[in-house]
């Protein structure tokens, strides 16, 4: 697949897209009506206002072929030449930027379509058809080609990861479990959090401390992002996410925690046993959904509240796309005296601007950064004087967006924040 | 051909192939969907009222969600205002009615006259804005092609044809109408509809089911907001 983006070949996109092109697929591709509200939805449309951002416009290339060679009517057009052509090598290089750079698969164009159109997850199917053929973004196969030979899209291997555990010890006086076999929870992290923000790796040991879990992280098939699933290849996202099942397996866990990383949560909990096309060995829990049980369940005792006007910034994939709807307002709620809503806070949230991949896309940097304008907005609204998320890729980028607009905002990590306030003498103990 | 001649074209041979058309095109467009096949979902579901979610998700989106209501959709307000209009005057005209009654022994309560006159002001308004935004916005006129002129026009024509048969309609239920030119053209208008409905995007009257269904249940699986 990586050898594609050589000589890119546009029949085999069309044909890519035609194979994605199932019952589903085919019923929303057909159902559209061209109302143009999908555009109102997405972040990319609302600040640049081109009329080509407009999500369902990024599916041209895969609507034509799909029309052209499996639509209902396709045979009887093609005879009478009302058929639309194929997409060629030309147009599809140009919605490379449409179907990528200014896509976060975040599935806020799909909550408004009023016939109901999945329109990120088409672009996520029309993606397959892009990667396979060599027209997704030189980026994302280099990263996809890190992450096949190392492990991760940006080359984290496990002594850097050792590294940061020993540290991490260090900080906490705990002790970090690797490679224990029969551990109930499985911890795997993403290569953002390992090397940006380490300090989730010290929060996890003393909030597993504390609720008395008994935990481990795997040496080898530590990564949880997926970059198979964000450039649309499933046999890249199929061959990492293996490797996380070898982990399990070898280990002999009941439950893999994906952490705090939209996209790794849906390549793994909601993507995975589909391209593995079996059903996983083992429960996926994602972090949030944890600490919410443990804290819930009495088994974490917290103390104490932050007391600054704290907005939280829902991850698509784990609010909007992937029904963590509840966990992160009670974790806010319990750590947070001051929560402040953003509008449209929840299954509505504006994404980042980093998430689908964007953020590993140099070119489409200075768009992401625009879409900021509506997040800045929305916090400015809100008086928020610091932002809470549950996703290091958001993190990241929001970081970085408020970081070049040259504003001062924090942004937390909820894991890490839920650490702080944990009864201090249980947490030393 | 007489006018009379017409009507009889229209009442007999045009609206049973039209029919015919809509009918086995509308089954044909579903079916050639749905034999495609769907893969089985392996990921554990959070939520297995998928039936449930379907229905949700068909019911749900009828209406705009609270956080994307704003000036800036004026146009979907204005869908409402037509598709409501249209419902309105097809499904409660008298005059509908009995020609319905007529093909099937099928009959419902008609809404009163001065209603359909209160209702056909506001649609034919309605479609013209419809149409004029679609000329106008960037973005709408950048997604539309022949499909979407063509099914505003298919659908406006009957409207048209029919405030001009208005004054006929009740003649519809005798063989013979005092002037029975408006009302042939008026069949044949709507006749021109059914037989492009199957085909485009008019479609939507019966996808619309299908693809909120699907995208409901599937966000109903996860546990997501519908
Ligand atoms: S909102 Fe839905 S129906 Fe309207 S243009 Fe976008 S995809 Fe099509
Ligand atoms: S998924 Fe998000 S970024 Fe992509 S088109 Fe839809 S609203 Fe825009």
């Amino acid at each position: 697949m990586l050898e594609a983006r050589k000589a890119p070949d546009a029949a085999k996109a069309a044909a890519e897209f035609v194979a994605q092109a199932g019952r589903d697929v085919a019923f929303q591709l057909e159902a559209c009506v061209h109302c143009g509200q999908c555009a109102e939805a997405c972040h990319f449309h609302l600040v640049t206002r081109e009329p080509h951002h407009t999500p369902v416009y990024k599916l041209r290339p895969m609507l034509k072929a799909y029309r052209r060679s499996r639509a209902p009517f396709a045979g009887i057009q093609r005879l009478l030449g009302l058929a639309p052509r194929e997409p060629g090598a030309a147009e599809l290089t140009a919605w490379s930027e449409l179907l990528y750079d200014s896509c976060n698969l975040c599935g806020r164009c799909t909550l408004v379509c009023p016939m109901g159109i999945d329109i990120a997850g088409l672009v996520r199917r029309a993606r397959e058809g892009m990667a396979a053929a060599g027209f997704a973004p030189e980026d994302l196969y280099k990263a996809s080609g890190h992450a096949l030979d190392t492990g991760s899209p940006i080359g984290v291997r496990w002594p850097a990861l050792r590294r940061q555990i020993e540290l991490q010890e260090k900080e906490t006086g705990l002790r970090i479990p690797v490679d224990v076999e029969g551990a109930d929870y499985l911890v795997i992290l993403s290569s953002i959090e390992v090397i940006a923000f380490p300090e989730v790796i010290g929060a996890l040991a003393r909030i597993f401390r504390q609720a008395d879990v008994s935990w481990t992280i795997p040496s080898a098939g530590f990564e949880a992002t997926n970059i198979g699933v964000q450039i649309g290849s499933r046999d890249i996202a199929a061959a990492l996410l293996e490797r996380v099942v070898d982990a399990a397996e070898r280990l002999k866990v009941k439950y893999v925690i994906s952490p705090e990383c939209g996209h790794a949560y849906s390549a793994l909990r909601w993507e995975g046993p589909n391209l593995l096309g079996r059903p996983l060995p083992f429960k996926v829990v994602q972090i949030t959904e944890l600490l919410d049980q443990l804290v819930r369940e009495g088994r974490l005792r917290l103390r104490g509240k932050d007391a600054r006007r704290l907005a939280f910034h829902d991850p698509c994939q784990l609010v909007r796309r992937g029904g963590l709807t509840e966990e992160p307002g009670r974790l806010m709620d319990a750590v947070s005296e001051n929560t402040v809503r953003t509008p449209a806070q929840g299954a509505a949230n504006f994404c980042c601007g980093g998430g689908g991949g964007v953020s590993a896309i140099h070119r489409a940097e200075r768009l992401r950064f625009a879409a900021f304008e509506l997040k800045k907005r929305q916090v400015e609204q809100a008086g928020a004087e610091a932002l809470v998320t549950a996703c290091a890729n958001c993190r990241n980028v929001l970081e970085e967006a408020i970081d070049e607009r040259g504003m001062t905002l924090p942004v937390l990590g909820l894991t890490e924040l839920v650490a702080q306030y944990l009864e201090p003498e249980a947490a030393k103990s | 051909m007489t006018s009379v001649g017409l009507l009889e074209f229209a009442r007999g041979p045009a609206l049973w192939f039209s029919l015919g058309v809509l009918i086995a095109g509308s089954l044909w467009r579903v079916f050639a969907i749905w034999r495609l096949g769907a893969r089985v979902d392996l990921s554990e579901p959070r939520s297995t009222h998928l039936a449930a979610g379907a229905l949700r998700g068909i019911f749900a989106r009828m209406l705009i969600r609270k956080d994307f209501r704003n000036s800036r959709n004026l146009g979907s307000f204005n869908a409402y205002l037509y598709h409501i209009g249209l419902a309105f005057i097809v499904f409660g005209y008298l005059p509908h009615i009995r020609f319905v009654e007529r093909l099937t022994g099928i009959a419902w309560p008609a809404l009163p006259g001065w209603l359909m006159y209160v209702a056909v002001g506001p649609t034919v308004v309605g479609l013209l804005i419809a149409l004029l935004e679609r000329l106008s916005d960037p973005v709408r006129r950048l997604l539309s092609g022949f499909d979407d002129y063509f099914s505003w026009l298919v659908t406006f024509l009957p409207l048209l044809t029919g405030m001009a048969a208005v004054n006929q309609s009740p003649a519809l239920e005798s063989a013979a109408p005092l002037y029975p030119l408006p009302v042939a053209i008026h069949l044949l208008s709507v006749e021109l509809m059914f037989l492009w409905l199957p085909f485009g995007k008019l479609g939507h009257a019966f996808l619309v089911f299908f693809s909120r269904g699907i995208t409901g249940a599937a966000l109903q699986r996860k546990g997501a907001a519908i």
